[in-house]
């Protein structure tokens, strides 16, 4: 028997702010609420439609007030990158429960010019004292421990010492990713006419780029942009009158099991063992069904320890299962085909554009770098130190 | 001694909580919360014991002996004041009473050739301030 949520919400709209990459004269606001409108103009549906409203990085209420929204449904939840993946599931089940039939889910987040009004406030920048509210200011952040990159690439390490997983083969992500850029215009690194360091790239290159906290090179990281992204979600009853195909919410899940990296149970193990057979449980799915992987890739190593903890293969064995182009275009499992946090935009929080690519992708909207006959993608989005996960299985019809 | 004014990287805060673990470490001594209930002791400090609740909390001191569980070597200063130390090692360090912690790795070049995960280390402390003692490791 189908779980009662099954197909309990439907992504009707998506988009992107104007302009993402460098944006030098917006506000992170003004890229919420860009992508905001956008995004109901992708649905066909009226801001005055909009009773439900989630976002992250700043308050449901700013946005709600800005956009001249009063919604009956908020949804700060705010667990870093993964936010607005797991924002999707908790509209589906406010829809489901009467309480929102139209939920418009925002990011915005600009910082490459100092409008930095969202971004890591509460990070330690200089030399000061941690607010002792901040545990990892007390425990982590004297020692150097102070960003993504350092904690990320301290869960890498335990891996390649683990499971003999080598940089080669997370380079093999980054190359990948990269070729799926090349077919997104919207990509920063699509080609040298988008970014002077775009176009193709070789293990080689990867290996061979800037250290930034070794084992991860620059070409392991994700990119640093200005980017707004939102999403509309509305009820089955809603969605009978769009202006583009439904893309169904088939299955839903969340978890987090950490926040500081020096506190993570497994540091080879993400909360996708847990959100990843949730969501594939109630939408009835097995591996094999998935056409499509939007899997969070602020490091290589993230897309590597993703998919063996949603289970795509055994632990340890992702070194392998990632080369040979396994997730590039024409392999068996495409993945983050819009170029990804690696090669097309992530402004911090980076799971809004899982959505967009996802929905584009089961509405057969991506031209050249289309999946043929997709039909069932997931979405996994991570936040925070590998800390917390949302994942999604979508469908078309 | 380094003192605050020339310091340029975070210095932790002494609260209530934690300030049983900043004045083992001033005396050069690790100490850690140790739940009665588990009989196991925890990091960081609280007064739950995050694994079984119990608020029948303790302090006991560490042997200060450990292993290597992770390390990464950082290039790139995460704020100006680490500019000086680039490359440095960040490890989280796995007493062998159970407790991580993350740490840095001192007393040995910061090269991927020379490091073992999983190599003994021993704590050693950096006088930061007149009342901050910071924990590191070296190889044992």
């Amino acid at each position: 028997m189908a779980h009662p949520l099954y197909r309990g919400a439907v992504i009707a709209g998506v988009a992107e702010s104007d302009e993402i990459g460098d944006v030098p004269n917006k506000s992170s606001l003004q890229l919420h609420a860009e992508a905001a409108m956008n995004a109901l103009a992708d649905a066909g549906i009226d801001k005055s439609e909009v009773d439900g409203i989630a976002t992250a990085g700043v308050s449901t209420m700013q946005i709600a007030e800005y956009l001249g929204i009063t919604p009956k449904y908020t949804d700060g939840t705010a667990v870093g990158g993964s936010s607005f993946v797991i924002h999707v599931g908790h509209a589906l089940e406010a829809i489901a429960d009467g309480r929102a039939s139209v939920v418009l889910i925002t990011h915005g987040q600009a910082h490459l010019r100092g409008w930095n009004d969202t971004r890591n406030q509460s990070q330690p920048r200089g030399g000061g004292a941690p607010d002792p509210s901040n545990l990892a200011g007390q425990y982590e952040a004297p020692y150097g421990v102070i960003g993504a990159p350092q904690a990320y690439s301290l869960a890498c390490m335990r891996h390649m010492s683990q499971y003999g997983t080598t940089k080669a083969q997370l380079a093999e992500i980054a190359v990948q990713t990269r070729q799926w850029a090349a077919m997104n215009p919207k990509a920063m690194m699509h080609s040298k006419e988008t970014h002077p360091n775009g176009g193709p790239i070789t293990v080689d290159d990867v290996l061979n780029s800037r250290l930034i906290s070794y084992p991860f090179n620059i070409l392991d990281c994700c990119l640093v942009t200005d980017a707004g992204g939102a999403t509309v979600v509305v009820s089955p009853e809603r969605a009978q009158d769009l202006k583009k195909q439904p893309v169904w919410v088939l299955g839903i899940g969340e978890a987090h099991d950490h926040a500081m990296i020096s506190q993570m149970p497994d540091l080879t193990r993400t909360p996708a063992q847990y959100s990843g057979p949730a969501a594939m449980g109630m939408a009835g799915v097995t591996h094999d069904d998935i056409d499509l992987c939007m899997i969070y890739d602020s490091f290589t190593y993230t897309v590597l320890v993703t998919l063996e903890s949603l289970g795509f293969c055994k632990p340890g064995e992702g070194g392998a299962f990632v080369s040979g182009g396994r997730l590039g275009p024409g392999g068996a499992l495409p993945t983050n085909t819009n170029g990804g946090g690696l090669s097309y935009t992530h402004p911090g929080m980076y799971g809004m554009f899982l959505l967009l690519e996802a929905t584009r992708q089961l509405r057969g909207e991506c031209g050249q770098r289309q999946v043929p006959d997709c039909k069932v993608a997931l979405v996994n989005g991570t936040g925070g130190s590998l800390s917390s996960t949302g994942t999604l299985v979508l469908g078309s019809d | 001694m380094t003192t605050q004014t020339t310091y340029r990287k975070p210095v932790p805060m002494i609260t209530p909580e934690n300030e049983r673990y900043w004045q083992g470490c001033k005396q050069h001594e690790l100490w850690m919360r140790h739940c009665n209930a588990c009989a196991k002791p925890y990091f960081y400090p609280r007064d739950v014991c995050p694994m079984c609740g119990s608020r029948d909390v303790d302090w006991k001191q560490m042997s200060g002996r450990g292993t290597l569980y992770t390390y990464a070597i950082v290039h790139r200063p995460p704020t100006p004041g680490f500019a000086d130390d680039v490359p440095f090692i960040t490890a989280i360090v796995q007493l062998d009473e159970g407790p991580r912690m993350m740490t840095n790795l001192t007393g040995i070049e910061p090269d991927p050739a020379t490091i073992t995960v999983g190599m003994p280390v021993q704590v050693t402390f950096e006088d930061l301030t007149e009342e901050i003692s910071l924990p590191k490791f070296r190889p044992a």
